[in-house]
């Protein structure tokens, strides 16, 4: 009979950390978070930088009700990391409004003029290209965890101090 | 004194090849490998050399350095390469022992897959999780050519878009491996609006890990410019130390994973960093990690390929830890 094996995946609302033993080191120099623990502390669609190297970005954020629209001047990616999360798409009608010069992502103040591009349904494990140039937003139900693939941005948050093991 | 320590190796019995490159001599014989330099011998389980060697190629020497243990190592400088005798370990190099000499990269890899070639008997996959390969004892017997020659998935910009690296499926040799078997197989469902059909592009990132047929061997998903998602589902033993020339991350997906971090120049022991689902941490550009995984699980390796970081390195103005607070 072959074995059966269980998969440990976490969520939002159960996670358990793990964390680091030092011998003769500092703890901080392994910047240990958890990307369920930020999404269930912070407030909705804040997206909170956990693992950066040099400006390239790994971001946690909160799921829930509706974000605002986002867009960006190169890809993106998303992962939805727990539970149901949308995304749906606006092809700009104009998008040079889109800063080139810019990294990272841009909120749009109200809706983005242009045309609907349709949407993706997510749920765990899933993982969708943001593409560049392209007005997104997000959705979800209930609270859920998202894990973005990005470049460190004007509003992307730092709190290293907050989330980090020290 | 005779320092040449190294049992009688008689390649007549085992059917084995010996390998050279400049001063360092590469035997096996039904258990062993052995590795000779001018300062010495050094030797390693078979099974242990071969999973580790298999490594080297296959990621082309690595970022920093692929550690095959305490002892023997090589050491990446990109287009050529450091092999190594106890020059990351503080015993070997207090008492002059220690060994290094640079070879061109190419002429490198082309002794190392020769060597993997010949050693590699049919039955073993030094990619594969012990479990679920054969062993890699005994005298020669055939090879696994086929299987240590395997390509990784690198993606250019996402894995499943049309023209990019594609999905794993059953219909392309993909099964779920056995310890995924719970694993969701489910498509996101792509609702797009007329003339927009092929320009929204997702899939199941977890359900493409849960079908790797190999352990502690990333491929490459998603790109952003040079920030790179390298997944990898990790079983046993991580069969290297690794240690990095830059800052590396690690995203535990599922399961867990206990990292041993060494000194990156002495091998003294640092730190044991457990990481479980969800968690993240940041890997310093100073240290040497080995994983191990009771259990198959899915890591996230997160590596920076720029050539901003290349210059760094050759400064010697690379970050040694990504932040600080």
């Amino acid at each position: 009979m072959s074995a059966e094996y269980k998969t440990v995946f976490a969520s939002i609302d159960d996670y358990r950390k793990g964390g680091v033993h030092c011998l003769n080191e500092d703890p901080k120099r392994y910047v240990f978070s958890n990307l369920y623990e930020v999404a269930a502390t912070n407030a909705p669609y804040d997206r909170i930088v956990v693992a950066k190297n040099l400006d390239y970005t790994i971001e946690a954020a909160r799921a829930e009700g509706t974000s605002d629209w986002m867009v960006c001047a190169h890809d993106e990616f998303v992962v939805a990391m727990d539970y149901d999360v949308e995304v749906h798409f606006v092809k700009l009608a104009d998008d040079s409004i889109v800063d080139e010069d810019k990294d990272g992502f841009v909120t749009l103040q109200g809706n983005p003029d242009g045309q609907k591009m349709g949407r993706i349904l997510m749920t765990r494990g899933h993982q969708a290209l943001l593409p560049e140039k392209t007005a997104y937003r997000f959705h979800s139900n209930k609270p859920a965890t998202l894990m973005l693939q990005s470049i460190l941005g004007e509003e992307t948050i730092e709190k290293w101090a907050d989330i980090c093991l020290k | 004194m005779n320092t040449n320590l190294k049992p009688t190796i008689d390649n007549t019995q085992t059917g084995y090849e010996s390998f050279k490159i400049g001063n360092f001599t590469f035997d096996r014989d039904e258990y062993f490998a052995y590795i000779s330099c001018p300062n010495g011998e050094h030797m390693m389980s078979i099974d242990a050399f071969l999973r580790a060697m298999m490594r080297d190629v296959a990621w082309g020497f690595f970022y920093g350095t692929v550690a095959f243990d305490d002892v023997f190592g090589t050491t990446n400088h990109y287009g050529n390469v450091d092999v190594f005798i106890g020059s990351q370990h503080a015993e070997w190099t207090k008492a002059e022992r220690d060994y290094l000499e640079n070879f061109k990269s190419d002429e490198l890899m082309d002794v190392f897959k020769a060597l993997l070639s010949d050693w590699t008997n049919e039955g073993f996959d030094p990619f594969a999780a012990p479990q679920e390969t054969g062993n890699a004892w005994g005298r020669n017997n055939g090879n696994e050519d086929k299987l240590i020659s395997r390509q990784r998935e690198v993606a250019k910009r996402m894995v499943g878009i049309p023209g990019d690296a594609p999905l794993r499926s059953d219909e392309n040799g993909y099964p779920v491996n056995r310890a995924f078997a719970d694993v969701d197989q489910s498509q996101p469902v792509i609702e797009a609006e007329p003339g927009f059909e092929g320009e929204l592009h997702a899939y199941n990132f977890f359900a493409f890990l849960s079908r790797s047929d190999v352990t502690w061997n990333p491929s490459i998903v998603s790109v952003v410019r040079q920030s790179l998602f390298c997944p990898t589902t990790e079983e046993y033993i991580l069969p290297i130390d690794h240690g990095n020339d830059r800052v590396e991350w690690f995203i535990q997906i599922s399961d867990e994973i206990v990292w041993d971090i060494k000194d990156g120049k002495t091998s003294a022991p640092l730190a044991t960093v457990t990481m479980r689902a969800g968690d993240v941490s940041a890997q310093p550009a100073d240290i040497r990690h080995q994983g191990q995984s009771p259990k198959r699980s899915m890591l996230l390796v997160w590596e920076n390929g720029s050539p901003e970081i290349m210059d760094m390195i050759k400064d010697g103005t690379v970050p040694i830890v990504p932040v600080t607070f």
